[in-house]
C-alpha cells in the first residue's frame, strides 16, 4: 500500500486535529494563533504537494498526478487567502473562535481528496467532508438570523445534491460493475455501447456537482447563501470549492466517461449557455453587493464549463488557467468588499460604494482592476481565462457556444463597469474605515496577480497543459 | 537588433506608464500634487514625441515591410510572440499619436481643475494603449492594446464629461466591447487555421473564402463601430459631446483612426476575397454616412455635436477609399485619415477654447468673435477650410484622391462621395459664420479674450502641419507609398489565385 501518496493530506488532517486540541487546552482565545498555524499548515503542505511524484495509492482509491497537484496547489492558495481575509472580520463581528480555521482546514482536507480522488467512493468522501464543513461555516455567525437561515439552506439543498451524487454513483455500480476510474474507463470505451443506466447515472453525477459549483440549474441556493453567510465564508466558499468542484467534474468526465463525450457533451453545453445568461443577465439588477458577486460566480463558472464542453486537453487547459484567474480576482474582491466597514459596522450595499475614487483612490484603483479583469478586458488576467476557454471552443467549432459566450461577457461587462461608476463618476459618500493590513495585503496581492498575469503566463500555461494532458489522455 | 539600435518602439510605448507611476507616487497636497502631475504628463509626453521623431527620420520609406521589428517570446507553446514593428501604414499614426498627446495635455492645463492627477494617470495610459495598438505587430498583443483603451477612455468620459457623461462613457464603453469581442472570435478562428498569431504570418495565410466572409463580418463588427460607420456610430456623437475637450481631441484624432487602421492592417490583406465582395456593401455605408451625417451635421445647434458628425462623414471618406483597392484609394483614405487626425482635433481644441471661457457650446450662444478673438478667429478658419477640403490645406488632397480611386471603381460612387464635399463646406461654413462672424450682441462676449500664450503654443502646430500637409503633401504620403504598392499587388495576386482556382475546379 503506498501511503506516502497521500503524506500531504495526511500532514494537514493531523494538523487541523492538533490545531483543534491546541484550541481546546489553550488558556485563551486562540483564534488568532489558531489562523497563523492553518496557514503555516497551508504552506507546508503546499511545499508537499509541489515534492510529491505521481503515483497511484490505497488499492487505486487516491492518485497524485500533475492535474492533482495543480489543482491542489490552487485551493490552498485560495485557502490560505481566505484564512487571512477572515482575521479581521471575525474579530469585528465577534466570531473569533479557533474552531474557524479548523472548519477552513477540514474543507481544504476534503477538497485536495476530491482532486485526489480516482474512485467513486473517495470522490464522494470528499465532497461530504469539503461539503458538511462549508455548511458549519455558513452558519458560523450563529447569533445572526440571516448566517442561520444561509446555513440552513445550503444544508438542505446540499443535502439534496449528495443524494443525487450518490444515486448516479450507485446507479453507475449497478450498470457498470465499477466505482474505480481506470476500470470505468477500460469499461466504457464507446458512447454507443453504454447502458441507458450508465447514461442516467453520469446525468445525476453531472448535477450533484453543478450544485456545487453553481451552475444553471442547480444556482438557486448561491444568491441567498452568498448574501447570508459571513462575508469571509463568501469569499472562502466562492473559491476553493468551486475550484475542487469544478476539477472534479473535469477529472471525472475526462477520465473515466471521456468516451461517452456524446453523451454528456449536450449537457455541458447547455448548462454553460445558461449559467453564463442568467450570471449575466440576472446580476443586472443587484443592489447588495454579495448578491451580485454570486451571480458574477455562476457566470463565471459557466464560462469555465465552455472549456470543458470542448471536450479536449485543450479544453481543460482553459478551465484551469480560467480558474487560476478567477480564484485571485474572487479573493481580491472579497478582500475589498469585507473593508467596506463604516464606524465599524460593515456595508455590503453597491450604493455604499459611491465616490470611493475620492475618499480612498487605492482601494477603488484595486476594485476597478479586479471589475474589469471579471469582464474580461485585457490586459488583465480574466480576459487571458476568457482567450484560452474559447480559443478550446473555436477549435472544436463550438461556435453558437463561443458566440453566446462573448455576448454574455458584454452584457455582463455592463454591471462590472457600473460598480467602477458607481466608483469613480458618483459623488462621494462618507469614508471607509481604515483597511486593515491582511484586507490590504490580499487586495494587493489579488491585484498584482491580475494585473501582471501576462507576465508570468507563460509557465502557468505550461503547468496547466501538463495538468490538462493527464485528462482525455 | 532593428534601425534605432534599441527597442524603439517598446520604449515609445512603456515610456508613458513610467510616467504615470511618478505621477502616482507624488504626495502632498491637491495643489502641489496637481500641478507636479501636469508637469511629470507634459515632460513624459514631450520625451516620447522627441524620441518618436527617431521614427520619421529613421524611417526607411522605400521598403514596404516592418521596420523596428522587435520579437521576444512570450508564450511560445502556443504561438503568442511580443512583436512589434511598424511599416509605412502604420508609422505616422505612430507619429500622430504621440504628437496629439503633449498637446492634449497642455490643452487641459486649467479646464481640468479637479483629479487632475487621475486625469494625468489616465491619460498616459492612453498613450501607452494607443501607440502600442500601432506598434503591435502581435494579433493578440494587437488585441490587448485595442481592448486596453477602453478603460481609460471609459473613465476619462465618465469622470471629467458634460452632464450626460454617465451614458455617454456606457454607451461608448458598451458598443466598442461588443464590436471587439466578435474580432476575438475571428482572431481565434484564424489562429486556429494558421497556427500563429503573427500579423506577417496571418498576412500570407490563405484563409479558404466561405472562412474569409464570416471573419470579414467579425472584423467588421469591431472596426465598424470604431471608425464608426452608419448605422453604428450612434455612440460618437453623445461621446464627443460628454467628453472633456482634450477626450474629444484623442478620440477623433486617434482613436477613430484605429476602426480605419484595423480595416487596412486585417480586412483589406488578410482576406482579400472577401474585401472584394463586401466592397459594394461598404460603399453603400460610405455614401450614406457621407450624405446622411453631412446633413444632420447641418442640423446641429452644438458645435462638438455638429464637429461629431462631421467626423462620421470624414472617416466616411475613408473607408470608402480604403475599399476601393487601389494606390490612389488607399493612399487617399491614409492621407484623409491623417489629416483628419489633425484637422478635427484642431476643431475640438477650437470649440474647447471659447467653452472654457464661457461655458457653452450652443451656436447660438457666441457670434461676432471675430471683433474681440482675432488670432483665435485666424486659427479656426484655417482649420474650418482645412476641414472643407480647401486646396492648399490637408484636407484637400486625402479627399482628392480617394475620389479619384473611387473614380476608377465606379463613376456614380465618385459622384456621390463628392457630395460630401459640397455639404462639409454648407456646414462648416455655416458654423463658422454663426460663431465668429455678425455682431457681438452679448455682454460676456464682449470683454472675452483671446488666446493666451499656452493656447497658441497648443495651435501653433497644428497650423503648421495643416499647412505642410496641404502644400507638401509628398513628405507624408512618401511614407506609405510602398507599403500601398505592396497591398494593392498582394490583393491582385489573391484574388487571381483565386480565381486560376476556381478555373481548375471547373
Amino acid at each position: 500500500m503506498n501511503w506516502i501518496s497521500a503524506l500531504p493530506e495526511l500532514v494537514l488532517a493531523c494538523a487541523g486535529m492538533a490545531i483543534l486540541v491546541f484550541g481546546v487546552l489553550a488558556p485563551k482565545n486562540a483564534f488568532r494563533l489558531a489562523s497563523m498555524f492553518t496557514i503555516a499548515a497551508f504552506l507546508i503542505t503546499a511545499m508537499l504537494v509541489m515534492g510529491a511524484t505521481p503515483s497511484l495509492g490505497y488499492s487505486g482509491l487516491f492518485s497524485t498526478d500533475a492535474f492533482s497537484q495543480f489543482i491542489k496547489l490552487l485551493i490552498l492558495a485560495a485557502a490560505t487567502l481566505g484564512v487571512i481575509v477572515s482575521l479581521d472580520y471575525s474579530e469585528h463581528e465577534n466570531m473569533q473562535r479557533f474552531e474557524f480555521p479548523v472548519l477552513i482546514l477540514l474543507s481544504t482536507v476534503g477538497m485536495m481528496l476530491m482532486a485526489s480522488a480516482a474512485n467513486l467512493m473517495s470522490l464522494y468522501l470528499g465532497v461530504e467532508l469539503m461539503s458538511l464543513s462549508i455548511y458549519v461555516l455558513a452558519a458560523f455567525a450563529r447569533d445572526n438570523l440571516r448566517s442561520a437561515e444561509a446555513g440552513l439552506k445550503y444544508f438542505v439543498l446540499g443535502a439534496l445534491a449528495s443524494g443525487l451524487l450518490l444515486y448516479g454513483i450507485s446507479l453507475i455500480y449497478g450498470f457498470s460493475g465499477s466505482m474505480n476510474f481506470a476500470d470505468l474507463s477500460a469499461e466504457l470505451t464507446s458512447a454507443s455501447q453504454a447502458s441507458t443506466g450508465v447514461t442516467i447515472g453520469v446525468v445525476f453525477i453531472v448535477a450533484g456537482l453543478a450544485f456545487k459549483v453553481s451552475a444553471v440549474p442547480f444556482h438557486m441556493w448561491t444568491p441567498d447563501v452568498y448574501e447570508g453567510a459571513p462575508t469571509p465564508v463568501t469569499a472562502f466558499m466562492g473559491t476553493a470549492p468551486k475550484v475542487a468542484a469544478m476539477a472534479l467534474l473535469v477529472r471525472l468526465l475526462g477520465g473515466p466517461f471521456a468516451h461517452l463525450l456524446a453523451q454528456w457533451q449536450q449537457l455541458i453545453v447547455l448548462v454553460a449557455i445558461a449559467s453564463m445568461l442568467l450570471g449575466s443577465l440576472a446580476a443586472i439588477g443587484q443592489k447588495n453587493i454579495k448578491r451580485l458577486m454570486a451571480y458574477s460566480s455562476i457566470g463565471h463558472m459557466g464560462y469555465a464549463l465552455v472549456g470543458l464542453a470542448a471536450g479536449t486537453p485543450l479544453g481543460v487547459k482553459g478551465v484551469l488557467i480560467y480558474l487560476v484567474t478567477y480564484v485571485f480576482m474572487n479573493v481580491g474582491t472579497f478582500a475589498c468588499i469585507l473593508a467596506m466597514r463604516r464606524r465599524g459596522r460593515a456595508v455590503e450595499g453597491i450604493a455604499d460604494l459611491a465616490g470611493l475614487a475620492k475618499t480612498d483612490l487605492g482601494m477603488a484603483l484595486w476594485l476597478a482592476i479586479f471589475m474589469f479583469s471579471m469582464a474580461g478586458i485585457p490586459p488583465f488576467s480574466g480576459f487571458w481565462g476568457k482567450l484560452f476557454i474559447f480559443q478550446a471552443a473555436v477549435n472544436q467549432g463550438m461556435w453558437a457556444l463561443a458566440v453566446i459566450g462573448v455576448l454574455t461577457s458584454v452584457i455582463g461587462a455592463y454591471y462590472y463597469i457600473r460598480i467602477i461608476k458607481v466608483m469613480f463618476f458618483d459623488d462621494a459618500a462618507e469614508a471607509f474605515d481604515a483597511r486593515p493590513a491582511s484586507l490590504s495585503f490580499v487586495a494587493v496581492a489579488g491585484g498584482l496577480f491580475t494585473t501582471g498575469f501576462f507576465l508570468f503566463a507563460a509557465p502557468v500555461e505550461a503547468a496547466a497543459l501538463a495538468a490538462a494532458k493527464v485528462i482525455f489522455g | 537588433m532593428n534601425a534605432a539600435g534599441f527597442p524603439l518602439l517598446s520604449l515609445l510605448t512603456f515610456l508613458p506608464l513610467v510616467g504615470g507611476a511618478i505621477i502616482l507616487s507624488v504626495r502632498g497636497d491637491d495643489a502641489v500634487v496637481a500641478t507636479n502631475a501636469r508637469y511629470t504628463a507634459l515632460w513624459t509626453s514631450l520625451i516620447v514625441f522627441a524620441l518618436s521623431l527617431l521614427l520619421w527620420v529613421r524611417f526607411d520609406a522605400s521598403s514596404a515591410g516592418f521596420q523596428f521589428v522587435e520579437s521576444v517570446n512570450w508564450l511560445p507553446s502556443i504561438g503568442i510572440t511580443y512583436k512589434m514593428g511598424v511599416d509605412g501604414i502604420s508609422v505616422l499614426f505612430v507619429l500622430l499619436s504621440t504628437a496629439l498627446t503633449p498637446l492634449c495635455i497642455l490643452a487641459s492645463w486649467e479646464s481640468i481643475q479637479t483629479r487632475v492627477r487621475e486625469f494625468m494617470l489616465a491619460f498616459l495610459v492612453l498613450e501607452t494603449m494607443m501607440i502600442g495598438m500601432f506598434c503591435a505587430l502581435d494579433f493578440v498583443v494587437f488585441y490587448i492594446f485595442f481592448e486596453g483603451v477602453l478603460i481609460p477612455m471609459y473613465l476619462i468620459i465618465g469622470v471629467w464629461g458634460g452632464p450626460r457623461r454617465v451614458y455617454a462613457a456606457f454607451k461608448f464603453f458598451l458598443y466598442t466591447l461588443a464590436g471587439s469581442v466578435l474580432m476575438l472570435l475571428a482572431l481565434l478562428a484564424m489562429w486556429s487555421v494558421a497556427g500563429s498569431t503573427d500579423i506577417t504570418v496571418l498576412m500570407k495565410t490563405q484563409f479558404p473564402v466561405a472562412m474569409q466572409t464570416w471573419l470579414f463580418l467579425a472584423f467588421f463588427a469591431s472596426f465598424a463601430v470604431k471608425v464608426p460607420m452608419w448605422p453604428v456610430h450612434t455612440w460618437l456623437p453623445d461621446a464627443h459631446v460628454e467628453a472633456p475637450t482634450a477626450g474629444s481631441v484623442i478620440l477623433a484624432g486617434v482613436l477613430l483612426k484605429m476602426g480605419a487602421y484595423g480595416f487596412l492592417r486585417f480586412s483589406v490583406p488578410m482576406l482579400p476575397n472577401a474585401s472584394a465582395s463586401f466592397a459594394p456593401f461598404i460603399f453603400t455605408l460610405s455614401v450614406v454616412a457621407v450624405i446622411y451625417t453631412s446633413l444632420v451635421a447641418l442640423a446641429q445647434t452644438d458645435m462638438k455635436k455638429l464637429i461629431a458628425y462631421s467626423s462620421v462623414a470624414h472617416m466616411g471618406v475613408v473607408t470608402m477609399g480604403i475599399f476601393t483597392i487601389n494606390a490612389q484609394g488607399l493612399s487617399g483614405a491614409l492621407f484623409q485619415m491623417l489629416s483628419h487626425g489633425v484637422v478635427s482635433a484642431a476643431l475640438f481644441l477650437c470649440v474647447g477654447v471659447v467653452y472654457d471661457r464661457i461655458h457653452s457650446r450652443e451656436i447660438a450662444r457666441y457670434g461676432g468673435l471675430a471683433d474681440r478673438m482675432p488670432a483665435y478667429a485666424l486659427a479656426f478658419m484655417l482649420f474650418t477650410m482645412a476641414s472643407v477640403g480647401l486646396p492648399g490645406t490637408a484636407g484637400f488632397v486625402g479627399e482628392f484622391l480617394v475620389l479619384v480611386g473611387a473614380f476608377k471603381v465606379n463613376f456614380w460612387l465618385a459622384a456621390l462621395g463628392s457630395s460630401g464635399m459640397i455639404l462639409g463646406a454648407c456646414y462648416m461654413l455655416y458654423l463658422y459664420r454663426r460663431v465668429v462672424f455678425g455682431k457681438l450682441t452679448r455682454d460676456d462676449l464682449k470683454s472675452i479674450l483671446d488666446l493666451s500664450p499656452r493656447e497658441i503654443a497648443v495651435f501653433a502646430p497644428l497650423v503648421i502641419l495643416t499647412l505642410w500637409m496641404g502644400i507638401a503633401p509628398t513628405h507624408f504620403s512618401g511614407f506609405w507609398e510602398a507599403s500601398v504598392a505592396a497591398m494593392v499587388d498582394h490583393q491582385h495576386a489573391a484574388l487571381a489565385s483565386t480565381t486560376q482556382l476556381a478555373g481548375i475546379v471547373k
